[in-house]
């Protein structure tokens, strides 16, 4: 897999200031702000956080999927190959999900329908966006699972999900997902309900999609070993707000906001002691216990009190594309 | 979930599912081949034999009019399966779409319709159907469709209810990210996951609709004479009870019978369907 992208391909998926607000006791509370990244076409961008932090949020927002009357688009942009997804209506949204953009989730042992069989399933998306249907859509179907690697796929195709082990399933998923080659896929979590072993198989499945369609993916997960070994580049989020953007060797070698540094100081690894482990004290404030200017404030080790107030997403680490929201190393009142 | 396979298995495997299907099965072919079986015209009249106890000739006996019992019966299940069957399967429609929907959009909409729903079935079936024959009157479609109407509220809380977890499952979220209308979902991935249960649904309440039909023919509701159903054979054997037992048991009996079959097999297929209630 190659980092170099050319400078002029426009982004599969560019998202610009996107902030998504959650209703809660009958008040928006800003989930997610402001966030803005760019994923290009075979380009892997990790997005990176714990539960709540507003990951799931973002990629729901950029589906069109926030739950009704209690999430919606505040403001900002979601382009999916040049074209705007946010204020799109219903009816051209269901149009474009599954087509255009697909998504793959968390737990493939409830993410597909228990009473039918699984080439129904798969053949479902087909005969939804390319009106595919019988012979040539069972054609399909066959060529899709071999695709994503079931093994003995013509004997597979009228069996039901619980015949499949989780693995086999979130390969059912996969072939679901990017039956009408999108151009961009969202991937929630895709292997963390699966064993580790299993987990690489996925993400080689992935990865090799990817090469043959030329797919963006947006990778959201908590799995840090997921991040350095399939993303080029990783986008921390914290309370709803992009903390740290970075090329993913860098993000490794000079992780600069403290959430990343305590990010990655908590995460256990094959050559270090497990008495190293260092869990970051607390837990993430919720909507209405949100502190005002920087969110990480009521957990950071290195708090100040210009935290009070939110700083802005800057280049840090002397590079234009690593940057971050935090008031360390900047010059006293300048920014 | 069990699989469609494991629950033919155990279908077949079960004893009261397959001897309330024999027995069904029967008396639909005895109902589908009445021209031919039937030893009489059903509306022959012989007043010579009126009143005839059962015998050689006759083998239910004769009524008033000199009218051959066993014929009657075996014609009047013909109206009494086929108003019994098209009314359930109309209502299974209705209702069945009635509590998806409702459970699907939820909500104000949701409570609404299960208002109305509540008020309807809070009749009791009988008068519920005895109000709409009144109003509409009584030839054979009216009959269906008041019988079907006093259905519906049962079958939408059946297909509600399981409606209203499975639009929480992750397979309708995933469906609907791959662009699923909430119409395909609904119909695609919801009405299968129902079906199990209306179908149990639906062959108990062939019995009750059968046994409506016979209730209202009873009190004079049903369809006009001289058109043999099992109800109005009863009504008519009532009148001679002490004289002629036989006018009203032998259809009685046949009333008794397919609910006892429609019964077995409810109670089987949900045996058959339910893996936890298979366990016995």
């Amino acid at each position: 897999m190659s980092n170099v992208v050319p400078l002029k391909t426009p982004p599969a998926l560019a998202v610009k200031d996107l902030t998504t607000g959650l209703r809660i006791r009958g008040a928006w509370h800003e989930a997610v702000r402001g966030v803005s990244f760019e994923v290009f076409p075979r380009e892997t961008l990790a997005l990176v956080g714990e539960s709540g932090c507003g990951k799931s949020l973002t990629a729901m927002s950029i589906m069109g999927l926030l739950p009704a009357k209690i999430g919606k688009v505040l403001s900002g942009s979601v382009t999916i190959d040049g074209r705007e997804m946010v204020g799109l209506p219903e009816r051209d949204l269901e149009g474009l999900r599954g087509n255009l953009v697909s998504m793959i989730f968390q737990e493939p042992m409830t993410s597909l329908n228990p009473v039918l069989p699984v080439g129904f399933q798969i053949a479902e998306t087909l005969r939804r966006h390319r009106g595919l249907d019988g012979a040539a859509a069972r054609a399909e179907v066959l060529r899709l699972m071999n695709r994503v690697q079931i093994p003995a796929s013509a004997r597979r195709i009228d069996d039901y999900p619980h015949q499949f082990s989780g693995g086999m399933r979130q390969r059912v998923m996969i072939a679901m997902a990017v039956a009408c080659r999108p151009k961009v896929l969202l991937a929630d979590e895709p292997t963390t309900a699966l064993d580790v072993t299993i987990q690489a198989q996925v993400l080689n499945l992935i990865a090799e999609l990817q090469a043959e369609d030329g797919m963006a993916v947006l990778f959201i997960t908590h799995n840090l070993g997921v991040v350095a070994s399939i993303a080029q580049r990783v986008v921390v989020m914290y309370g709803g707000d992009v903390v740290e953007t970075a090329p993913v060797d860098d993000f490794f070698q000079r992780p600069s906001h403290p959430y990343s540094a305590a990010l990655l100081k908590s995460v256990p690894r094959a050559d270090r002691r497990p008495d190293s482990l260092e869990p970051i004290p607390g837990q993430v404030p919720t909507l209405l216990q949100m502190p005002a200017g920087c969110r990480f404030q009521s957990r950071c080790s290195q708090v100040m009190d210009t935290c009070a107030e939110r700083p802005r997403l800057l280049p840090t680490a002397g590079r234009a594309d690593h940057q971050m929201r935090c008031w360390l190393g900047r010059p006293e009142g300048g920014c | 979930m069990a699989a469609p396979k494991g629950i033919a298995g155990r279908a077949l495997g079960n004893r009261s599912l397959m001897v309330g299907v024999i027995l069904l099965l029967l008396i639909i072919v005895l109902a589908v081949l009445a021209p031919w079986i039937a030893p009489y015209d059903p509306n022959d009249q012989d007043v010579v034999a009126s009143l005839g106890a059962p015998n050689a000739e006759h083998w239910f006996g004769t009524d008033f009019f000199g009218r051959d019992v066993l014929s009657r019966v075996i014609w009047g299940a013909r109206v009494s399966l086929f108003v019994g069957a098209v009314s359930t399967a109309i209502s299974m429609l209705v209702g069945g779409s009635i509590g998806i929907l409702s459970g699907y959009v939820g909500g104000r909409f949701d409570q609404a319709v299960m208002a109305v729903m509540d008020v309807l079935l809070s009749f009791p079936q009988l008068i519920m159907g005895l109000i709409i024959v009144a109003l509409l009157g009584a030839n054979l479609a009216d009959l269906i469709l008041a019988i079907a109407i006093t259905a519906v509220p049962p079958f939408a809380r059946v297909a509600r209810g399981p409606t209203l977890s499975l639009k929480e499952r992750d397979f309708v979220e995933a469906g609907r990210a791959l662009g699923f209308s909430n119409l395909r979902i609904m119909l695609v991935h919801i009405l299968p996951n129902v079906l199990d249960d209306l179908i149990v649904m639906g062959s108990l309440w062939l019995a009750t609709a059968i046994r409506t039909e016979a209730s209202l023919s009873f009190i004079g509701l049903g369809l006009p004479p001289p058109t043999a159903t099992w109800g109005s054979i009863i009504r008519e054997g009532f009148e001679n009870l002490l004289d002629a037992p036989w006018l009203a048991v032998f259809p009685s009996l046949a009333v008794l019978l397919v609910m006892l079959a429609l019964n077995m097999i409810g109670d089987g297929l949900r045996d058959a369907t339910d893996p936890k209630a298979a366990v016995s």
